[in-house]
């Protein structure tokens, strides 16, 4: 499949944002700057940007815990989130959500989500809609390998069958729910059968190739927009970080994390495309890495100015209206 | 006016939503009903008939679910979130059990965690409470449970006429609704007007008027202190008795100005007492109308045990109208 030059520059720039502020957020998480609890996607910005190509802003996703990546490749606000990490009052949540919880419903992402398969059941109800509405619009859940043990995730995906609603559940793989391996975790040695066992067709990619997860999306999101139920998408690419910053990371191999950052990098992986086919130049590559360091540091100097939310705030936003209404 | 049953008037509400707004849905276990069977599809409407006549009408607005009682109330979250206007029905207020996150982490969080900027205008319906021999899954309250919550509106009618009027507030409201409706009471009649009404939210109901106590009831408990209460006028005691009708929000301001006037209080609920609603409303009138207070509040409510099988060990259980006028009767005392 050809991609115009345009939605190749995008889709660069959407997988180096993510990954420089996924790699500032760590940073400044070490530097006791940003609160709470973080899980960083550093390693798979493919997935993220290669499903979210395909998705106009009023299709929705919904994400997971490891949302950066995701509200990031759907449009969501860079300098808004970061302000959002930070706890300022002038983050796209308030201030109320932090790193778990970043949404902004108007650019069609129903949240990351604190809940692991917490997702997929939401999005369900939004392919619902679509298909009550018969606007042609998709549902999007990502979730990870984890998500499949979950019994929501077997609801959902049941109930999109049940109900031929366009949901396209994309399960990203990292191999380690937590601190513990797929291979123990999932009790059947062939995920994509169990999953094609509930009734729609599955397309796997390798997570670390824009290419391959852009060219399965786009079936799956095809197969659910043409109104023939739900489709899956199963991408394969590990994640650089912990589970969460400070993880010390005692499942992983020797020389592990250094044979995915040398030979399995999504950004890597695309320039090497690039210099295969001609596509986009290096220089025009290296411009846009500039313009997103610059970007990113920007972002950091305006969530440490940002200001902080005060005591009466606490309250705010509970309800749309509390009291005696009607 | 006609009366009709508070079936029929959650039926007469839901089919004039759906009516006037294209947004609205419902969706649950049979609510249809028979599908992919040998029998006619919408020939069950829900398992207690609430939701007869709606699939005739508009197939297209009424989803049958698989069990799955986590994606049904996913789902209502998610499409009240891109602007529909779903009411999921949950078949019994027990299987609360099986959806408490999407419920409580998901539907009741998402405007505070999203900074003020979504909505969510998901009604779920539940049948509610005991009275049926149903044992210890299919009987409990919940509401007391879930009005702990922040995030949720949580309703509990106690007749016909505020059950529709309540579920036609609750499906415009644009925060999420829980409402509760103690299935003891679907075949109790009450006059009911035919057009559309709403009953505003957090606004009690001084069922009765009185001098001498403040009885305070939930749900099917409000017509049994209410026999109790018509019974002692012969003894020359009268009480307020207050339908609160919504416990979030808590019309506290009615409680309160009761209390002041009779400085006697007995609260009335059918749940267990741990952290329930006696306690909550004993815990305001202490906290905010002490000095009013003539005597010991008394909290007549179900023992801290599971709801029984048995007949005779249910009514043994739930409170009754002499277990209400004994507790009115110890405040006088």
């Amino acid at each position: 499949m050809s991609i115009p030059k345009e939605k190749l520059l995008h889709a660069y720039r959407s997988m180096k944002t993510i990954r420089e502020f996924e790699e500032r957020v760590h940073a400044e998480i070490m530097n006791g700057q940003i609160p709470g609890f973080t899980h960083l996607y550093t390693g798979q910005e493919a997935n993220a940007v290669a499903v979210c190509a395909h998705l106009d802003e009023s299709d929705t996703i919904i994400s997971t815990h490891r949302g950066h990546g995701h509200c990031i490749a759907k449009g969501a606000d860079v300098s808004g989130m970061m302000k959002e990490l930070f706890g300022s009052s002038e983050g796209l949540c308030k201030g109320k959500g932090g790193s778990m919880h970043v949404a902004d419903i108007d650019k069609g992402i129903l949240g990351a989500n604190g809940i692991v398969a917490g997702g997929p059941p939401i999005s369900v109800g939004s392919a619902l809609a679509a298909k009550i509405r018969k606007n042609g619009k998709v549902a999007v859940s990502f979730s990870g390998d984890g998500s499949v043990n979950q019994g929501t995730c077997f609801e959902a995906m049941n109930m999109a069958v049940v109900l031929q609603v366009p949901a396209v559940f994309v399960i990203e793989n990292n191999y380690y729910s937590e601190h513990t391996h797929i291979d123990y975790a999932v009790g059947c040695d062939d995920l994509k059968a169990r999953t094609e066992a509930f009734g729609f067709p599955v397309f796997v990619a390798d997570g670390a190739d824009f290419f391959a997860v852009h060219e399965a999306a786009g079936k799956a999101i095809a197969h659910a927009r043409a109104g023939n139920g739900p489709a899956g998408v199963f991408a394969e690419q590990g994640r650089y970080h912990g589970h969460f910053v400070g993880d010390p990371q005692a499942y992983r191999g020797e020389g592990e994390l250094e044979n995915l950052r040398e030979n399995h990098d999504p950004l890597k992986v695309f320039r090497q495309h690039m210099a295969a086919s001609g596509d986009l130049s290096e220089a025009e590559l290296d411009a846009i890495d500039a313009e997103v360091m610059a970007e990113i540091e920007q972002s950091v100097v305006d969530a440490k100015a940002a200001a902080r939310p005060t005591p009466e705030q606490v309250t705010a936003d509970v309800y749309i209206q509390y009291g005696t209404t009607a | 006016m006609p009366e009709k049953t508070m079936r029929d008037a959650i039926n007469e509400a839901l089919h004039q939503a759906m009516e006037q707004d294209e947004s609205v849905f419902v969706i649950g276990e049979d609510v249809a009903g028979c599908n992919g069977s040998a029998g006619d599809v919408g020939s069950v409407g829900g398992v207690f008939g609430v939701t007869t006549g709606i699939y005739n009408r508009w197939p297209d607005r009424c989803v049958d679910t698989p069990i799955s009682e986590s994606a049904i109330v996913g789902a209502a979250a998610g499409a009240a979130l891109v602007g529909m206007r779903p009411v999921a029905e949950i078949m019994f207020a027990d299987f609360i059990g099986v959806c408490m996150d999407q419920i409580v982490n998901q539907m009741a969080k998402f405007r505070y965690m999203f900074g003020g900027k979504s909505r969510c205008p998901a009604v779920i319906r539940f049948s509610a409470g005991g009275g049926f021999s149903a044992a210890g899954q299919h009987s409990q309250a919940m509401y007391q449970v879930m009005t702990s919550f922040p995030g949720l509106k949580v309703v509990v009618p106690s007749n016909a006429y505020d059950a529709k009027g309540l579920l036609l507030s609750a499906i415009q409201d644009d925060d999420p609704v829980l409402f509760f409706e103690p299935k003891v009471l679907y075949q109790e009649t009450a006059e009911v007007p035919d057009e559309m009404y709403t009953i505003p939210f957090g606004q009690a109901n001084f069922v009765r008027e009185g001098d001498d106590v403040t009885v305070v009831a939930f749900g099917q408990m409000v017509p049994k202190a209410a026999a109790a209460i018509d019974a002692l006028a012969a003894e020359g005691i009268s009480c307020d008795l207050i339908d609160p009708r919504t416990t979030s929000p808590l019309d506290e301001a009615a409680i309160l100005e009761s209390i002041g006037a009779t400085g006697r209080l007995v609260v009335v609920d059918e749940a267990p007492p741990r952290c329930g609603l006696t306690a909550d409303i004993a815990g305001l009138a202490a906290d905010k109308a002490f000095s009013s207070l003539k005597g010991p509040i008394k909290q007549v409510c179900a023992p801290h045990s599971p709801t029984p099988f048995s007949p005779e060990l249910e009514a043994a259980y739930l409170p009754d109208a002499d277990k209400i006028t004994a507790a009115i009767k110890a405040t006088l005392a």
